[in-house]
């Protein structure tokens, strides 16, 4: 029996996309079998990401109207052996779903995959409530701006009235440069305002719009930091400990000087 | 340590403090309306602990969490309770 997290953020446009799409492909590289669940219907964006755009036959509003068998929505990732995509409708609206249908689906997909990963809507309205419906776990993305912490804190407090407390924390998009000279909250920042556990920390990397615009999860990208990064959080997920990396790779002369004279900021 | 930025004053007024202090301050206003009960479980938990002191009219009972400013003028958010005793009860009178 599989595992569902739903991944979610309350505000758009913080990479809840993106997180799933790299976190299900770095799952598969790991030798998981995993299925990607489109529930943005109406706004699908997850095949395009993922580069599937051109496989989609059925859809999931199809597979909860009795049109098509679930197997024949799910999307094959040839690249990544494992990975499923079941695609969202892009025809349709939030009110073609119902909750309990979401998590009729949930229950039997988990019995085919190890993964089932939710990529949930923005906002809180119908969206949210069919994509938690049927989930285990949650997985809550941020980046380090008021807007989008604000928005978190209060997808925190839902989930615990959905059945769903203590998610994990994604903070997306850092910039460590930012966070050295005191213009961007840090890791710590973030977590002491949310108050939940790290999941992990990705880099703002120039990578994601890259292979984005390819249409391949830069979870596949050895050299990218970004990719690194989602690899790590694939593994906490399975459970192996590994500490959030280190992202200061800025070493320059003043650097070392400072520290030398005891006066650099202490991460 | 000393802390070169700090003795200039950068520290507290980075502009990732000031984000961090705003968002607490907002926090405390959101988190309070996520749940309507909240107000009302604070409200019960005062009356059960001020009851054994006074007689209150449960009913003209009011309390908010609100802005108010303190002396800096800074904004910081308090608990405001504001419950009309009707009668005070021995036991809240000083002894002897």
């Amino acid at each position: 029996m599989g595992e569902v997290y739903v991944i979610t953020s309350g505000k758009g446009g913080v990479g809840k996309t993106t997180t799933t799409a790299n976190i299900g492909a770095a799952l598969a590289m790991n030798g998981k079998k995993v299925v990607l669940l489109d529930a943005d219907i109406g706004l699908r964006n997850l095949d395009v990401v993922l580069g599937l755009e051109n496989r989609i036959v059925y859809d999931l509003i199809d597979v909860a109207e009795g049109a098509c068998r679930l197997k024949q929505a799910l999307v094959k990732d040839k690249r990544f052996d494992g990975l499923y995509l079941l695609p969202a409708a892009q025809t349709r609206d939030k009110t073609a779903i119902s909750p309990k249908q979401m998590q009729d689906l949930c229950n039997e997909l988990k019995e085919q995959f190890d993964y089932v990963l939710i990529d949930c809507p923005a906002g809180i309205e119908q969206g949210f409530k069919n994509a938690v419906a049927g989930a285990d776990k949650a997985i809550v993305v941020t980046i380090p701006e008021v807007s989008a912490v604000r928005d978190a804190d209060r997808i925190i407090g839902l989930l615990a009235s959905n059945d769903l407390p203590y998610p994990k924390l994604i903070i997306n998009r850092l910039r460590i440069d930012m966070v050295k000279r005191g213009d961007m909250m840090g890791i710590d920042d973030t977590i002491d305002i949310l108050g939940i556990d790290l999941l992990g920390v990705v880099p703002d990397d120039e990578n994601i719009v890259i292979s984005t615009n390819r249409g391949e999860p830069v979870a596949a990208d050895t050299n990218s930091l970004a990719g690194k990064a989602f690899r790590n959080i694939a593994s906490r997920l399975e459970g192996t400990v590994i500490p959030i990396m280190d992202l200061d790779t800025d070493n320059s002369f003043v650097d070392k000087l400072k520290r030398l004279f005891g006066i650099g900021k202490k991460q | 340590m000393f802390d070169f930025f700090k003795f200039f004053g950068k520290e507290e007024s980075s502009s990732k403090n000031i984000a961090k202090e705003r968002l607490k301050l907002v926090l405390i206003h959101d988190r309070a309306n996520v749940s309507p009960k909240f107000l009302d479980m604070i409200k019960g938990d005062i009356m059960k602990v001020i009851s054994d002191y006074m007689e209150f009219d449960s009913e003209e009972i009011d309390i908010r969490i609100t802005k108010v400013q303190n002396e800096d003028s800074d904004y910081t958010s308090a608990l405001i309770a504001n419950i009309p005793i009707k009668k005070m009860k021995k036991i809240g009178k000083n002894p002897g």
